[in-house]
């Protein structure tokens, strides 16, 4: 399968402080990754650079073949909204500054896939958390871009919130959508992710499957990736296991 | 960016509080402003307490100047309140009815007669310290008024006693004999006699009379002449040489336009862009992905988007507050062109001012209160006239000014609405220069989303 985002050489610097280095990986069409790592690891920077939040220091990250077009769909940590304006309001406006071709169907399309097509007259700021971060997701994707980087997208999200976002971005997955996430939450990626990268202190640690992590942090396959994160962290395991990307 | 406008013109037609006061402030402005300008009372309410004897008079030389002529002079000054007693004067400027009292002490005619001791008036008040410093200036004022006014009826009835001297008669009730020969005339009935007489020691007698008397007559002729010149010895006459003379209640209007023009402005504009970040908006719209060919939208065009909206929107309250003000004091209507200009410059550079300090405040509040906090002292100090603090310090206060539109924005408006200089065009160009300036300052303040 051909990658639709590639991420070469990736380093950044803040003074002295090395947030990122040398991080390279390639993602495919419909794959759903998860980047986990401890505080300060570079997460949030790595999402933030491929989102283009913010530029590399070094490196490059490059559109795949498979890509249709270079669009990479971002929704923020804190959700990225005009509170005082109607939910259709901040979907339109985006879906305008996007150039899209109809902007109301592409509307109509996110309310429908989201579901919040009842509350869609309803200012931002009178949603509850969980649907105003649906929103935020939704504004990542109104221009049905290829690649969608969502940074702790369920942090703030009860725990029937969380399914519900997770459905969601799982049918997008389904239809193609490459979604790259980092979250604290570890068992979110274990159930939902296809593959994980382990980022700490700016490197990439390790980037292949959930199973293969569990199996190097000495856990079953049926065992907790979390505990197997702590072991493998502790440990010191090389970056790409075989038979990874 | 049209549909930017449109988000932020919907944000703001919600965001009620805001609306409102951009709505009531101008109103409110325009009619308290017209309203002071135009019904402000041209003399001060003053309670007057005269304890002098009725008929009281001041003699000088044969005529009687009447004290109550003073009293008149003191009354036209003033918007007088007749009060009998002192008691009665202390509590109406208690009470606020009147600004001050002036007690003019029964004794006023005996003081100004006698050499020994001056004339004194007696004036309360009360207020805090520039209600004071209002009240004493205007009395001030108007006790030399009529200080000047009585001074010249006494320096015609001087005047009137010298040229008696002089040219003789009646000298009125000092004492003098009926018919007095003048002094003017000594000199020739004297040298009549003197020819007459034999040479030696009563002629030469004579002579140094005769001579004495010429001397006294030519030098009170000239103290006749520096009597009317002492009672007002310097005359004034004013020439303005640096631009058209602005009258006070023009300029207290495009004072306070300009002030309403840089508060709304700053304060929408700065609030405006913090909002962004507040919001976590500006990274969404702004960011770039690698490999992209374009941001949703432009640093750039977001900044002039929101200079848009904040001028915009203060332009049209501006000129609304300048044509409500026009209701109610005279403006020349066939400038309207030039006000258009002043105002528009004037509220782009205030704008652009404003996304500087919304670009580089974190969120909302600290936005407005930054821009709060820079706009008042910045008003204050435009309107510091020179002289009135040490010239360093006024260098000092000259260039704080410069560096920031109000001072510019106030002269434009200033030459737009009363054709004062500086001329229109000098400060239209140094208003562009800062909206320039302010808003590369604020792409600087943009360079990082995060």
């Amino acid at each position: 399968m051909s990658a639709v985002l590639s991420v070469t050489g990736i380093a950044k610097r803040y003074g002295e402080l090395e947030a990122l280095r040398d991080v390279s990986f390639q993602a495919c069409a419909g794959e759903l990754v998860g980047v986990i790592g401890p505080n300060g690891a570079g997460k949030t920077t790595l999402l933030s650079i491929i989102a283009g939040i913010q530029s590399a220091s070094a490196g490059r990250v490059t559109q795949g073949e498979a890509a249709a077009a270079w669009r990479i769909g971002w929704a923020p940590q804190e959700p990225a909204l005009y509170t005082k304006l109607s939910v259709v309001e901040n979907l339109e406006l985006f879906a305008r500054l996007e150039r899209l071709p109809d902007p109301r169907a592409a509307v109509a399309r996110m309310l429908e896939q989201t579901g919040l097509g009842e509350r869609a007259r309803e200012p931002v700021g009178r949603l509850s958390g969980g649907n105003r971060q649906r929103v935020n997701v939704a504004l990542g994707l109104i221009g049905d871009p290829p690649v969608l980087a969502l940074d702790e997208p369920s942090a703030a999200l009860d725990p029937g919130q969380r399914e519900r976002l997770w459905e969601f971005l799982t049918r997008r997955v389904v239809q193609g959508t490459t979604v790259l996430f980092s979250t604290h939450n570890v068992s979110e990626v274990q159930r939902y992710a296809g593959r994980v990268l382990v980022l700490a202190d700016g490197r990439l640690l390790f980037d292949g499957p959930p199973a293969t992590l569990l199996e190097q942090g000495g856990e079953p396959a049926a065992g907790d990736l979390e505990r197997a994160l702590v072991r493998f962290l502790g440990a010191g395991t090389p970056a790409h296991p075989e038979g990874t990307p | 960016m049209s549909s930017l406008l449109r988000k932020d013109l919907l944000i703001l037609r919600r965001s009620r509080l805001l609306l409102a006061l951009l709505v009531v402030y101008p109103v409110a402005i325009a009619l308290l402003i017209g309203f002071a300008i135009s019904r402000s009372p041209s003399r001060p309410r003053v309670a007057i307490v005269d304890e002098t004897p009725p008929g009281e008079t001041l003699q000088v030389g044969e005529q009687r100047v009447p004290v109550s002529q003073y009293t008149q002079q003191l009354f036209n000054q003033v918007d007088a309140v007749h009060v009998p007693t002192r008691a009665q004067a202390i509590a109406k400027v208690q009470s606020g009815d009147v600004l001050a009292a002036v007690v003019i002490p029964p004794d006023i005619a005996a003081k100004l007669a006698s050499d020994v001791e001056p004339a004194q008036l007696e004036i309360l008040y009360n207020g805090d310290a520039l209600e004071q410093s209002l009240v004493r200036s205007t009395l001030d004022a108007a006790i030399a008024q009529a200080n000047l006014a009585f001074s010249e009826q006494i320096q015609k009835a001087a005047g009137v006693a010298i040229g008696a001297l002089l040219t003789g008669g009646k000298l009125g009730n000092i004492g003098a004999p009926e018919n007095l020969i003048g002094l003017s005339q000594i000199p020739s009935t004297l040298g009549g006699i003197i020819a007459r007489q034999p040479p030696g020691h009563v002629r030469a007698q004579l002579e140094r009379v005769d001579a004495f008397a010429g001397f006294a007559a030519e030098n009170l002729t000239l103290a006749k002449r520096v009597l009317s010149t002492i009672s007002q010895p310097i005359r004034v006459k004013s020439m303005l040489l640096h631009g058209r003379r602005t009258p006070l209640n023009a300029f207290a209007v495009v004072v306070a336009v300009s002030v309403s023009l840089m508060f709304v402005c700053v304060l929408l504009a700065a609030g405006s862009v913090a909002l962004e970040r507040e919001e976590h908006t500006l990274a969404r719209l702004i960011r770039r992905p690698p490999g992209a060919n374009r941001s949703l939208i432009s640093r750039e065009a977001l900044l002039a988007e929101k200079t848009l909206l904040a001028g915009g929107c203060a332009f049209v309250i501006a000129f609304a507050m300048l044509a409500g003000i026009g209701a109610f004091v005279a403006l020349d209507w066939s400038r309207a062109g030039l006000w258009l200009a002043a105002l528009a410059f004037g509220a782009v550079s205030f704008a652009a001012l404003g996304v500087a300090i919304g670009a580089l405040a974190r969120e909302v509040r600290a936005a407005s209160l930054l821009a709060f906090a820079l706009s008042l002292p910045l008003a204050f100090l435009a309107l510091v006239p020179a002289g009135s603090v040490s010239s360093g310090f006024y260098d000092a206060i000259a260039a704080i000014s410069f560096v920031f539109p109000f001072k510019a924005a106030l002269q434009a408006l200033d030459a737009a609405v009363n054709g004062a200089s500086p001329a229109i065009g000098l400060t239209l160009v140094h208003l562009a220069v800062l909206s320039v300036a302010f808003a590369a300052l604020a792409r600087l303040g943009l360079r990082h989303v995060e």
